[in-house]
């Protein structure tokens, strides 16, 4: 329970109001931020994320572009030249994919090439995962893409405060940030006061979500729940699991990762994405060569299988879920059973 | 009888959102280049604006000569040479004011020059020390643009985040004929068009995409026609005719300048060199075509104009000429002499602040450079601190 909760004044919020709540509070306090994407005017986003901000702004602040991806980044990043903080809306993740050689030629190495003359303070809203029942091309998930192009940050928010803390740091980063919203989130509740939000977050810090000494659940966005919610039935089993939630994928947060690891002796990661070439294991890897001696059992990862999304009448078989990632926690018993 | 098979039944009415363009502005480019040099309008160009195009375009043939000179020598990576391009580089920077933008690709090193930038530090990029080489904001010049039309989108922003300040600053981004069949050519011009943003876009059309022939480009019957449907104007204009492209370009800045939106320019022009160094350029044309445009060359054109006019004789040329070799020789030393570099920059502007991950990855470059530096101390990386 986040400190926020129990102020009074406290109400159901969801990680769409906090979302949109940043966006004003962004822009009300710094004139350079400007919203840009395709229907963030008058229909407020398709997710309701940028709702009433043309009203408030005006359609300078906050444009509604011509369809077209390359060309909303492409833009952003001569506005953004210009001394402005762009922030970008792409509809879904899939639709982000032809803005691609904006992004990676460009948004992510303009200060590089440019010796630091050139800062890109421009973050691109990503709605992304799968849980919602979209058809294809609405659900990827897309991080380990733009974890693999140096320059940029990669963060998603899990929780309602986060979501409002951290766009907030994404917008005043003078780096480029990627911001992946897990969509299947958007709706989730809780009791959060958007009067008093908390202390903004530094992009690079995970949280450590649930105590425990058994294992260590590593895990982000979309499966965050997930992983709660499996920590509290791995208690009857006997099993006392920490969660972290890494929060931010670029810059890694290894120290609170290690620290976690050191202490629980095994370790599992959670998410949608692909396990091949995914996220997962880059994680594995530098838990391996950080934490081998510390650990009891392989590193074990409980991801999407290594499909294309998959059909909305079969999601619910390729995300991971509580039972999934119980069983990797079962199989974190490896010592007894060699 | 179905609802279609009945006469008159189905008239589809425009909705109310569509209505027939009817405004008189012509859009359409005209259906020859513009050329001025050589034609009655010549008479009334201003003779100190000639002489400053001959003199860059003299300075601008003699860096291409020298800069694909440093690319036989080893000190430049590759050079695309613009040779037979500098009308079109040098009425780019000229047709602009100081707080202007320039987005140039690739091969428009010269207009970058021509609007002030060091030409050492325009070479930066080719030479390989450092990416783009000099400080964009200096001179308004963005970074040289290797993949192609993506600078293009950059200019828009640009631009309309000025105008939505309330600055006066008109981009002009400039592409070859081979970057128009670029998609981000495509969204560029749309948004664009769709913002009014002060953009001129220059199309240097030189013949060819690398080996691709402008035909197997483009089946439009002029790449400025491409302006229509996005509803800007286009304009077509003989782009090594430096007076009627400074005139064409100088005229599309002051429209955008004014409020009146972007304007695309095709210049037809002629790449007498090859691609770059690495480039054959005899494998997809004759001898006899780059011979026939060596007839219509631009420093030719204009050095006729302003002979006829009396505005320049054999003096006033070898002038110019030994301007240009004092900038040759100048930029000759200075190329040669091997820059130096610090290895650690590597970390040093990948974020603001750099990642525990990269602070970790500099510090086993800076082990390694020790360990070099003890075991042979006079070796280049072991002398940099």
């Amino acid at each position: 329970m986040t400190t926020a909760a129990v102020r009074a004044g406290a109400r159901p919020s969801s990680m769409a109001q906090a979302l949109n709540r940043a966006l004003r509070d962004a822009m009300a306090e710094d004139p350079s931020v400007h919203v840009l994407g395709e229907d963030v005017g008058a229909l407020g986003g398709v997710f309701r994320v940028t709702d009433g901000l043309v009203k408030e702004f005006g359609e300078d602040r906050c444009t509604d572009t011509p369809l077209a991806e390359a060309g909303i980044l492409g833009t952003a990043v001569g506005m953004a030249m210009y001394g402005l903080r762009p922030v970008v809306e792409m509809q879904f993740d899939a639709f982000a994919y032809p803005s691609f050689e904006q992004l990676i030629s460009h948004v992510a190495r303009m200060r590089n090439r440019t010796r630091g003359a050139v800062s890109m303070p421009l973050t691109v809203r990503v709605p992304y995962g799968g849980g919602i029942g979209g058809v294809e091309h609405h659900s990827d998930s897309s991080e380990a893409y733009y974890m693999a192009t140096p320059g940029l940050h990669v963060v998603t928010p899990a929780t309602v405060a986060d979501a409002y803390g951290l766009l907030r740091a994404a917008i005043a980063s003078d780096d480029p940030v990627v911001f992946l919203e897990p969509k299947r989130l958007y709706w989730s509740k809780t009791e959060w006061d958007p009067e008093a939000p908390e202390a903004v977050p530094a992009i690079g810090r995970a949280a450590v979500r649930r105590r425990g000494t058994s294992a260590t659940l590593i895990t982000y966005g979309p499966s965050l729940p997930v992983c709660m919610e499996a920590a509290e039935a791995a208690v009857a089993e006997g099993w006392d699991l920490e969660v972290v939630d890494l929060r931010s994928l670029v810059p890694f947060d290894e120290e609170t990762v290690c620290t976690s690891v050191r202490r629980t002796g095994r370790a599992v990661i959670v998410h949608e994405s692909t396990g091949f070439g995914g996220p997962g294991g880059e994680i594995a890897a530098r838990i391996t060569e950080r934490c081998f001696h510390h650990l009891e059992a392989p590193v074990l990862r409980v991801a999407g299988f290594d499909i294309p999304y998959p059909p909305p009448m079969l999601e619910r078989h390729h995300l991971p879920g509580v039972d999934r990632v119980l069983d990797a926690v079962a199989r974190l018993q490896w010592e007894a059973e060699s | 009888m179905t609802v279609l098979e009945q006469p008159g039944s189905y008239r589809p009415t425009p909705p109310p959102a569509w209505r027939p363009r009817t405004d008189p502005a012509p859009l359409l480019p005209d259906a020859e280049p513009y050329r001025v040099l050589g034609t009655e309008a010549a008479d009334g160009l201003d003779a100190g604006l000639l002489l400053r195009l001959y003199g860059h375009l003299v300075r601008g043939r003699r860096y291409n000569a020298q800069a694909t000179a440093l690319t036989r020598q080893g000190r430049l990576a590759v050079y695309p040479s613009s040779t037979g391009q500098e009308a079109c580089e040098v009425a780019a920077a000229l047709a602009l004011q100081e707080q202007d933008w320039l987005f140039p690709s690739y091969r428009d090193t010269l207009a970058a020059v021509a609007r002030g930038l060091d030409p050492v530090q325009a070479l930066t990029l080719l030479r390989g020390d450092w990416h783009t080489g000099y400080d964009p904001h200096e001179h308004r010049i963005a970074p040289l643009c290797t993949p192609l039309a993506t600078q293009l989108p950059h200019a828009v922003g640009l631009a309309h985040a000025a105008r939505l300040k309330g600055d006066d600053v008109v981009a002009l981004a400039m592409v070859g004929d081979g970057g128009t069949s670029e998609g981000d050519f495509h969204e560029a011009l749309n948004f664009a068009a769709v913002w009014r943003a002060p953009v001129v876009f220059l199309v240097q059309n030189n013949g060819f995409a690398i080996s691709v022939p402008l035909a197997k480009q483009t089946a439009a019957p002029s790449l400025a026609h491409k302006a229509v449907g996005y509803g800007m104007p286009g304009r077509l204009v003989d782009g090594n005719d430096a007076a009627a492209v400074h005139e064409v370009l100088t005229d599309a800045v002051r429209r955008a300048r004014e409020g009146g939106g972007p304007t695309l320019v095709e210049a037809v022009t002629y790449r007498m060199d090859a691609h770059t160094n690495a480039d054959d350029a005899t494998r997809y044309r004759s001898d006899a075509e780059v011979e026939t445009w060596r007839g219509h060359d631009p420093v030719a054109l204009l050095e006729q104009e302003l002979t006829a006019r009396k505005l320049l004789d054999e003096a006033g040329m070898a002038a110019e000429r030994e301007a240009a070799e004092r900038m040759a020789a100048d930029l000759r030393e200075r190329m040669n002499q091997d820059p130096v570099l610090d290895p650690m920059d590597l970390f040093t502007h990948v974020y603001a602040e750099q990642t525990a991950q990269l602070r970790e990855q500099a510090g086993l470059l800076r082990a390694e450079l020790d360990a070099a530096a003890e075991a042979a101390p006079d070796s280049p990386e072991g002398t940099q601190r």
